[in-house]
């Protein structure tokens, strides 16, 4: 299973409390995570990206083994953790502090 | 006795204030959507528990919620429910969907360039009069989208965008349609305003627009202050029963127009300023007109520091500085173009909402007010329903 870490208004606009777990065949990339993402939960579609072109939201971001995937192309294999289900792929909200 | 329901839009979520037909005892609920920026909420007037709001972010962008209690529960609609094993239907999660039909284009930018459109928001959700499964969405940058499902899916009537749009431009808040008014006597006939492009109407239900913007005088925004399309109009607003008259507040200038558009008429007379964001009309009185003065395009806030509601019984040019209960010294806050309303009941109510988190609301007509509250979030949006 590979487990998703939402952020908080993502995580209430989806009703779950804490990670999502997915069943996701490979190649476990960001894209075929996404894709199992909003099939399970469709109220996601076009929050993390846009609706038609697929791309990043601007303000979003990918992080997973500590790594920063956000720029990686979006069929890019993940690590070997995240697909065993060890770590999670985190979707963060760009920070924006004052 | 009649209920009021006054829904209410801020940077950092939605509030609905309720109370009974005296308007003096108010219940608070909210936030809804905590943390999120919702410009606008507004309920159908067929089905009144029957409620669209426009929830964004900047982060994870436009949602649509729709309630069918009134407001205490919420839905995106088509997509909240998780599909289990028993749904096998086409995918969900579409309500949220809002794409320009056909070559996407460009518009005017800031510099004079042009710039591709790009979908921001939904700024304004206008219910139909008669359906209240159908609504129309008012977007920025610039489009009118529509839907006939409840919300589930949006198409652009992108009609509109073939008027003159390579020469709209974004206003300094975006380049947002923000007012959408329905002909209550011609269900074909649609006003829309956009900033800044202008006023325009359709008389065949959204298929072809006409802009109309004859006598709107834009001298310092436009090189030539009398174009076609340019203006910065910032809300229209129509009385029911006169659905031909519309008043407008332009960036500069309160006008009106008594046949549809066709052309219109300065009425700022005497006001201490003639910028501003909202116009409304009073339910049982359609000369009677409200507007809030703003010192300037510059200075968003009211002129020496007090904040006044004026009062036109003449339709316009004619106008009475109402104060009673509402600040008179220090007040620098602003009240945004869809940030006031009117009940329906005898007096009628007159309510808006301020950048400084208040929303006033007056149980006679305007002559005297009440902050309902005072401390929510910047206000965005004000909606009142009259409930039996």
């Amino acid at each position: 299973m590979i487990r998703v870490a939402l952020p908080y208004h993502l995580r209430t606009l989806a009703r779950v409390n804490e990670e999502v777990r997915l069943e996701v065949g490979e190649p476990v990339t960001v894209r075929s995570v996404l894709d199992a993402l909003e099939a399970a939960y469709p109220m996601l579609r076009g929050t993390i990206r846009d609706h038609g072109t697929l791309k990043r939201r601007a303000f979003i971001r990918f992080f997973a083994c500590k790594e920063d995937l956000s720029l990686d192309p979006p069929d890019t294999v993940l690590p070997e953790a995240v697909i065993r289900g060890n770590e999670p792929l985190v979707v963060v909200g760009a920070m924006a502090g004052g | 006795m009649s209920r009021i329901r006054v829904l209410v839009g801020t940077k950092k979520g939605a509030f609905i204030l309720t109370a009974d037909g005296r308007r003096q005892d108010w219940e608070v609920s909210g936030p809804h959507f905590a943390g999120w920026e919702m410009y606008h909420l507004k309920g159908s007037p067929v089905d009144p528990n029957r409620i669209y709001a426009s929830q964004t972010s900047g982060w994870f962008g436009q949602l649509i919620q729709r309630s069918d209690d009134g407001g205490k529960t919420w839905n995106t609609p088509g997509g909240e429910k998780p599909p289990g094993p028993e749904d096998f239907g086409p995918p969900k999660g579409e309500s949220n969907r809002f794409v320009y039909e056909g070559d996407v284009g460009t518009h005017k930018w800031y510099d004079g360039t042009q710039h591709p459109w790009e979908f921001k928001r939904i700024w304004h959700l206008e219910p139909s009069l008669t359906d209240p499964d159908t609504v129309y969405a008012g977007a920025e940058d610039a489009a009118l989208f529509k839907t006939v499902d409840g919300g589930k899916t949006w198409k652009e009537l992108s009609g509109l965008r073939k008027v003159k749009s390579h020469l709209w431009q974004p206003g300094a808040g975006g380049m947002g349609l923000h007012t959408i008014v329905l002909d209550p006597t011609n269900p074909n006939r649609i006003y829309i305003a956009i900033s800044a492009a202008g006023a325009f109407r359709t008389d065949d239900g959204g298929t072809t627009w006409l802009p109309i913007n004859r006598g709107l005088k834009s001298q310092y925004e436009l090189p030539d202050p009398d174009a076609d399309v340019g203006h910065c109009v910032h809300r229209i607003a129509m009385h029911p029963s006169r659905p031909g008259v519309l008043f407008m507040q332009k960036h500069w200038d309160i006008m009106r127009t008594d046949n549809a558009g066709e052309q219109w008429t300065e009425v700022s007379g005497n006001l201490p300023s003639d910028f501003g964001f909202p116009i409304d009309v009073h339910a049982h009185e359609p000369e009677t007109i409200y507007v809030v003065p703003i010192k300037s395009d510059s200075e968003h806030f009211p002129p020496d520091g007090k904040l006044r509601v004026y009062r036109s019984k003449t339709g316009g040019n004619e106008w009475e500085a109402l104060t009673k209960g509402l600040p008179q010294k220090d007040c620098y806050v602003n009240v945004l173009r869809d940030a006031m309303a009117v009940d329906s009941l005898e007096p009628c109510g007159i309510y808006f909402g301020t950048t400084g988190g208040q929303v006033y609301g007056s149980a006679d007509g305007g002559n005297s007010w009440n902050a309902i509250v005072r401390d929510l979030p910047a206000v965005l949006s004000v909606e009142v329903q009259t409930l039996p």
